[in-house]
């Protein structure tokens, strides 16, 4: 019995001990993890900016910390010389731009007639919408694929004389990434649960005004919304700039590349030019970055809140 | 039949019935209109793509003539099984591709099982280094986010730079390693890669985790006398059980469609020790040079079962531990 007491209090005190100890190296062990790490997140961007302000021929020469010899001609090539670097940024920019804008509009008013309104399939319809994001891309990679580009049936569904065609035939074209991406389930997800959370009087006034609903989402909901409009273009933009798969998938010949697309074929054509594809790495990088720090509040709030929502 | 019905004068309540009736059809008429965009979004690129996916997935179609139908053939074609029994020198060769059975899946599995582990503890090691109130939190904060807005494929290209024979990596630590040429390290290469873009990521939501927890809870926890390793044992982990079940999913889901860095870092090679499932359905859809998207399109119904079915086991497993944690 002694003994049992004895071996209980001594086991405590040993924990105690230990948190003790780890009291006291705690702050110095934590800050040695937070500095670790973010050296490490840093360091590529440090190393790519580093190595793109030397010439081509140093890229795998020391120094690593320093640009010496130091040149610009990598950036200078990249804006001027190279023709294509400018047209991708382009391509990538209207991409992006087109399917942001389109998105978050599309997924607004979706969202709001889910949260706001009665119709007639509306159980269902909002419960394929809840089944459809947790299909894989890949299960409609190529069917898309299909449908955007060559057509279900090639040369199109032939009845009597006339010729219907399967495909949107936008196969190598700008039109062909952005249509599918013009509405997203996430994003209807997201404005839907808002606009729930959302009070009903000032709407309600406005209906008594006689507003049509039309009048009231672009005069009253849209205006009231915009923290989580913008929280949805930030995420929708990121996504499509940084986007590969599809816009692989669909554009063929260089001068219609995206950035990332261009870059990657680039690197694949010209080994030796990796100088090259560095600098225009940071011009794919810069704006994100831009972007980032200027709204970063929205960005980090929209990653806790997914978290929060579905765990 | 509601027509007929309003335009006979039957008293006021059949008319203010019918007035309803008209208001709710134009209601449900102005909702459609709204749901206009996404509803055609909806039914061309999921709705029918899923379905005719799903009936490629039993044809036979190389792009240059019509789908042919096979049955399951092109299933049985991907699943292979016939691969992994022991077979003579002098046999015929398979009648199926092996690459799925023998490379994919088994890959996967494997980058899956490192790649998940790895980066939800280190996501939650910094989370709990970032909850302690340390100075210039916020700093590290938007650094640990840098390479998640990085482009995959951008970071993917500064990767084959810095692991490259004469790259930075070899130089810094004096090796003389062929990273993504040799098959011994190709795929941890792939790996290292992905745990550092997606652990800021997951660390962020770690973190609105704990910050979730409600500090009654620790005061009362205290009150009682318990020591930190029962805080963090009875109180911290319990209630962190949701978020490490959304990370594990979100990290799992992620994996089994790798597919950017693969492409862009080595192509599924070198001997196809990097080929992935997703990588395999771009591979045969639209790299090979004989076009296989009957065979691409069952594999990509393989993978979703795949990702289905993980998720279903990783449920019962953290509520299963979540009753002995909590008995």
């Amino acid at each position: 019995m002694a003994t049992l007491t004895q071996a209980v209090s001594k086991k405590i005190s040993v924990s105690d001990r230990l948190i003790a100890v780890l009291d006291r190296i705690k702050t110095p062990v934590f800050y040695a993890i937070l500095i670790g790490w973010a050296i490490l997140c840093i360091a590529p961007l440090y190393f790519t900016l580093i190595f793109s302000l030397k010439p081509v021929a140093n890229v795998y020469d020391p120094p690593l910390f320093w640009p010496i010899p130091f040149s610009l001609e990598n950036f200078r090539d990249v804006i001027g010389a190279l023709p294509l670097f400018p047209r991708w940024l382009l391509n990538s920019a209207i991409i992006s731009v087109v399917v942001t804008v389109a998105r978050v509009l599309f997924c607004a008013m979706a969202g709001y007639a889910f949260a706001r309104m009665e119709f007639p399939l509306k159980k269902f319809l909002f419960t394929a919408l809840l089944i459809s994001m947790m299909i894989p891309g890949q299960v409609t990679l190529i069917p898309n694929f299909l449908v955007v580009g060559p057509g279900i049936i090639r040369g199109g569904l032939k009845i009597g004389d006339l010729t219907i065609p399967t495909g949107f035939g936008l196969m190598d074209n700008l039109g062909g990434v952005i249509l599918p991406g013009i509405v997203a389930a996430f994003g209807i997800f997201m404005m839907t649960q808002f606009y729930k959370s959302i009070p009903k009087e000032l709407e309600e006034a406005a209906m008594m005004d006689g507003l049509g609903r039309f009048g009231i989402f672009f005069r009253i909901v849209l205006p009231i919304s915009t923290t989580q409009l913008l929280t949805l273009a930030l995420l929708t933009f990121q996504g499509e700039w940084n986007n590969f798969m599809w816009p692989l998938t669909i554009l063929r010949t260089p001068e219609n590349f995206t950035l990332p697309i261009g870059l990657n074929w680039f690197r694949g054509e010209y080994y030796t030019l990796i100088s090259k594809v560095l600098a225009g790495s940071l011009f794919n990088t810069l704006p994100i970055l831009i972007i980032f720090f200027i709204f970063q509040r929205y960005f980090t709030q929209s990653i806790a809140g997914t978290g929060l929502k579905e765990g | 039949m509601a027509e007929t019905v309003s335009n006979r004068p039957v008293g006021l309540f059949r008319q203010g019935s019918s007035a309803e009736k008209r208001k709710k059809r134009s209601e449900a008429l102005t909702a459609y209109l709204f749901l206009l965009p996404y509803l055609f979004i909806f039914l061309t690129f999921t709705v029918f793509s899923i379905g005719y996916a799903f009936y490629l997935s039993f044809t036979r179609y190389n792009l240059l003539r019509p789908p042919e139908w096979w049955g399951l053939e092109g299933y049985r074609r991907v699943l292979c099984l016939e691969a992994l029994l022991p077979r003579a020198e002098d046999a015929p060769p398979l009648a199926c591709d092996d690459l799925f059975i023998k490379k994919a899946l088994p890959n996967t599995v494997k980058y899956t099982l490192i790649v998940v582990p790895t980066q939800t503890v280190l996501s939650l090691i910094l989370a709990f280094a970032m909850d302690q109130k340390l100075r210039f939190r916020r700093l590290f904060r938007t650094i640990y986010y840098l390479p998640s807005v990085t482009s995959s494929v951008v970071i993917s290209l500064i990767f084959v730079w810095l692991f490259s024979p004469l790259g930075i990596v070899n130089q810094l630590f004096n090796l003389n390693i062929n990273w993504l040429n040799d098959p011994r390290y190709a795929f941890y290469t792939i790996m290292i890669l992905n745990v550092f873009t997606t652990s800021g990521t997951l660390m962020l939501i770690f973190l609105a985790g704990l910050q979730d927890i409600p500090t009654a809870i620790y005061e009362a926890a205290s009150i009682d006398g318990a020591n930190k390793f029962q805080v963090l044992r009875f109180i911290t982990i319990p209630m962190l059980r949701p978020v490490v079940f959304f990370v594990v999913t979100v990290g799992l889901i992620g994996c089994f469609q790798v597919f950017d860095q693969i492409y862009v870092m080595t192509s599924g090679g070198p001997l196809d020790s990097t080929t992935t499932v997703a990588y395999l359905i771009y591979k045969w859809a639209f790299r090979d040079t004989t076009v296989k998207m009957g065979q691409a399109a069952a594999l990509s119904f393989i993978l979703a079962l795949i990702i289905l079915v993980f998720t279903l086991i990783q449920r019962r497993i953290i509520e299963g531990s979540g009753s002995v944690g909590s008995a």
